[in-house]
């Protein structure tokens, strides 16, 4: 191997190794995680939000074709909100627009991820997972006060 | 070397299937950016019949076609041994008959559950045992090569694995591993669970078998490409592979890192430790690097050839490469869209910053630059040349040939730019966003601008079928009896290479041992924390099949 050569494979393993480090240690310094969720019990079957202290809710999101349950949330600003998702049928996908929340909500399994809202203004929440002819339109909002 | 009439006939009829299919699915890919632009809305059903028939069309049907012809050719003219006549014929008509199997279910609109075919959207079992065909004859051909190369190594011992062939071993190695994970799914679920002998399903099981598959399924495609770009693209160009070395690093790389990095297309999965998940995220960075290696290669290669056609200084080679050349146009204008493919990959890949694009439309915008461009328009551009190569028919028209290829290039980095805007949007993908109530009018403009690219992208391939349709009914002007390939010498040949790096049995081995370190906590991660659901939903309604 050349010496340019043998120089562009380190430069190139270098680089990957630079970005997977700079990403993890932001995930473990910054808490920017991806969502992940371990169970022992069968998913809910009911969405519903629950207020559990002043500016801080869980929210069980109930997916089904095509619509998600609840699907207007509202909040007040600076609220901590920890979001249960699963779905009832099919396979969907939930995504907080504007927010890096991004979560597979996937029958016999339950997801999680914890947001903090801030900003007031509504939120898109959008279905991103294919699940039948309704998909296109299956949508909500989340509403922060 | 002397190509048997049989070979080369059945080679052009996988080389047909492969573009009446394609044919096929582009149509779709049309109707679909112009519905979400909200230029000319198709109804739900028709858009998601179509989607899958475009997704498994395009990218599985038109691709396992092709690479199963190509590599023939390859493997015969690099190892100047004859493949097994029967063993030809038994995997085309396998894989045929299930192609045929597929497409009754996705004609009859009875499998519009798009090609990952994620449970519980039940498909009718046509659609699963016509996919399984596809890929058990895919596997017919594989164990045809494993034999002829066997064969030639008992006859050549002591020499080294021809570069081509090192492509051919590492594409079928590939493919062989990762089917083997989409074989679980469909064979012990799948097909059992549409026939009714399986009451439930366990989705997040089916996903994770589904990307052991997918991921590296995208290595399938490339690898022919790379193997193109590697060892013939460089004398089409008047030069040399620069160096053999590092195209043989970079496909023992692919050997060894392309499957064990699956679970990146879970990254917003439940039930999977999300250490593991970054694990798989760091193998897929490593697969990167051969992609890097590849890059770098190809560019010193194609600088040799500039120089070598009398081009100087810094950039000077560059305005000598062949650029009129049907073969090099289409190549170059796939490398010039995988840069931007590359790099969009990379970010897919990239752990937390995925949860910003996952499902969007950012995806799409992704996989046309990498699939829908640099795999696409060099077996676009081989097609051709395996005609004249073949067949002895002359290339209907260069210049549509190079029309085409520009014109989709430019196409596509339209439309990418324009889905890769509304992803970072969040505008989910997989969606007709012509009936999406929450699409702004800011919004659409970019899908507009998508809409743009699409119909260039539409129009470039009508140009290369009246070409390659040109070609084809074309009268024969040279003799093709003697198939010659145009394989590039190396520059830097390799010295005193230690005999590990030519034997296929430790790399493959050492992938084994990697997918069962990297899948085995995975697994034990997701039958502990997720359950079996029972029933199957048809995409028309949400009440499940009785």
């Amino acid at each position: 191997m050349d010496r340019f050569e043998s120089l562009a494979l380190k430069m190139a393993f270098g680089l990957m190794v630079v970005f997977f480090v700079a990403l993890v240690g932001l995930a473990a310094l910054k808490g920017i995680d991806v969502p992940t969720c371990f169970t022992d019990f069968p998913p809910f079957k009911e969405g519903k939000v629950i207020q559990k202290g002043e500016k801080e809710y869980e929210v069980h999101l109930l997916a089904r074709m095509w619509a998600f349950q609840p699907n207007r949330i509202e909040i007040p600003a600076g609220s901590k909100v920890t979001i249960y998702t699963t779905s009832l049928d099919v396979q969907h996908g939930f995504e907080i627009e504007g927010k890096a929340v991004n979560l597979m909500t996937i029958p016999g399994a339950v997801n999680k991820m914890e947001v903090v809202f801030n900003k007031p203004g509504t939120y898109r929440i959008v279905c991103n997972e294919y699940c039948g002819m309704g998909h296109p339109s299956m949508y909500g909002e989340i509403i922060v006060k | 070397m002397k190509i048997e009439g049989y070979l080369r006939n059945i080679v052009l009829a996988h080389i047909v299937v492969a573009i009446a299919s394609i044919s096929v699915g582009v149509i779709f890919g049309l109707l679909q950016v112009l519905s979400r632009a909200k230029i000319f809305v198709i109804p739900n059903n028709v858009y998601y019949q179509g989607l899958t028939l475009h997704g498994v069309l395009n990218a599985v049907v038109f691709t396992t076609f092709f690479i199963v012809g190509f590599l023939y050719i390859i493997t015969e003219t690099s190892l100047k041994e004859k493949l097994n006549k029967n063993l030809v014929y038994l995997s085309f008509a396998v894989m045929l008959i299930g192609t045929l199997l597929a497409a009754y279910a996705l004609l009859t609109n009875q499998a519009s559950v798009l090609y990952t075919f994620y449970p519980p959207l039940k498909a009718h079992p046509t659609f699963y045992i016509g996919a399984t065909l596809l890929v058990v004859g895919s596997w017919i051909a594989i164990l045809n090569t494993v034999l002829t190369f066997l064969r030639w190594r008992k006859k050549n011992p002591g020499v080294k694995t021809p570069g081509p062939m090192i492509g051919v071993i590492t594409t079928y190695a590939v493919w062989f591993l990762a089917t083997l994970g989409v074989a679980i799914e469909v064979l012990f679920f799948l097909i059992p669970w549409s026939l009714g002998f399986l009451k439930g399903i366990n989705p997040t099981l089916a996903r994770t078998l589904f990307w052991w598959f997918g991921h590296p399924l995208v290595y399938f495609w490339l690898l022919p490409a790379y193997l193109t770009w590697y060892y013939i693209i460089p004398k089409v160009a008047g030069g040399k592979l620069y160096s053999s070395l590092a195209a043989r690093l970079a496909f023992i790389m692919f050997i060894v890192f392309s499957v064990p990095v699956g679970v990146h297309h879970q990254y917003s999965d439940p039930g999977i430790t999300n250490i593991y998940k970054a694990v798989h995220g760091f193998f897929t960075f490593m697969v990167a690097i051969p992609s890097l290696i590849t890059a770098f290669t190809v560019a010193a290669s194609l600088e040799y050839a500039g120089r070598q056609r009398g081009g100087n200084g810094l950039f000077g080679w560059w305005l000598k490469l062949p650029w009129g050349n049907y073969l090099f146009a289409y190549a170059i204008a796939g490398m010039i869209a995988f840069i931007f493919g590359g790099i969009s990959g990379i970010v897919n890949a990239s752990y937390n910053m995925n949860q910003v694009v996952h499902n969007t439309s950012w995806v799409p915008g992704h996989f046309h630059l990498t699939l829908g461009s640099a795999v696409f328009l060099t077996f676009l551009g081989l097609s051709l040349y395996l005609l004249n190569k073949l067949f002895g028919k002359k290339v209907f028209s260069n210049t549509l040939g190079v029309l085409s290829a520009y014109m989709w290039l430019m196409g596509v980095l339209i439309f990418s730019w324009g889905m890769m805007q509304l992803g970072r949007a969040g505008i989910p993908r997989r969606t007709n966003l012509g009936f999406s109530p929450y699409i702004t009018e800011e919004e659409r403009i970019f899908m507009v601008i998508a809409a743009v690219g699409g119909t260039l992208m539409f129009i470039s391939f009508v140009i290369f079928l009246i070409n390659f349709l040109g070609t084809l009914f074309g009268k024969k002007e040279e003799n093709a009896e003697v198939v010659e390939i145009d394989y590039a010498e190396a520059y830097h040949e390799e010295h005193n290479l230690s005999p590990v790096w030519d034997n296929w049995k430790v790399w493959i081995g050492i992938a084994v041992l990697l997918i069962i370190i990297n899948y085995s906590p995975v697994f034990f991660d997701v039958f502990r924390s997720t359950y079996f659901v029972e029933g199957g939903y048809s995409p028309q309604s949400p009440i499940p099949i009785k």
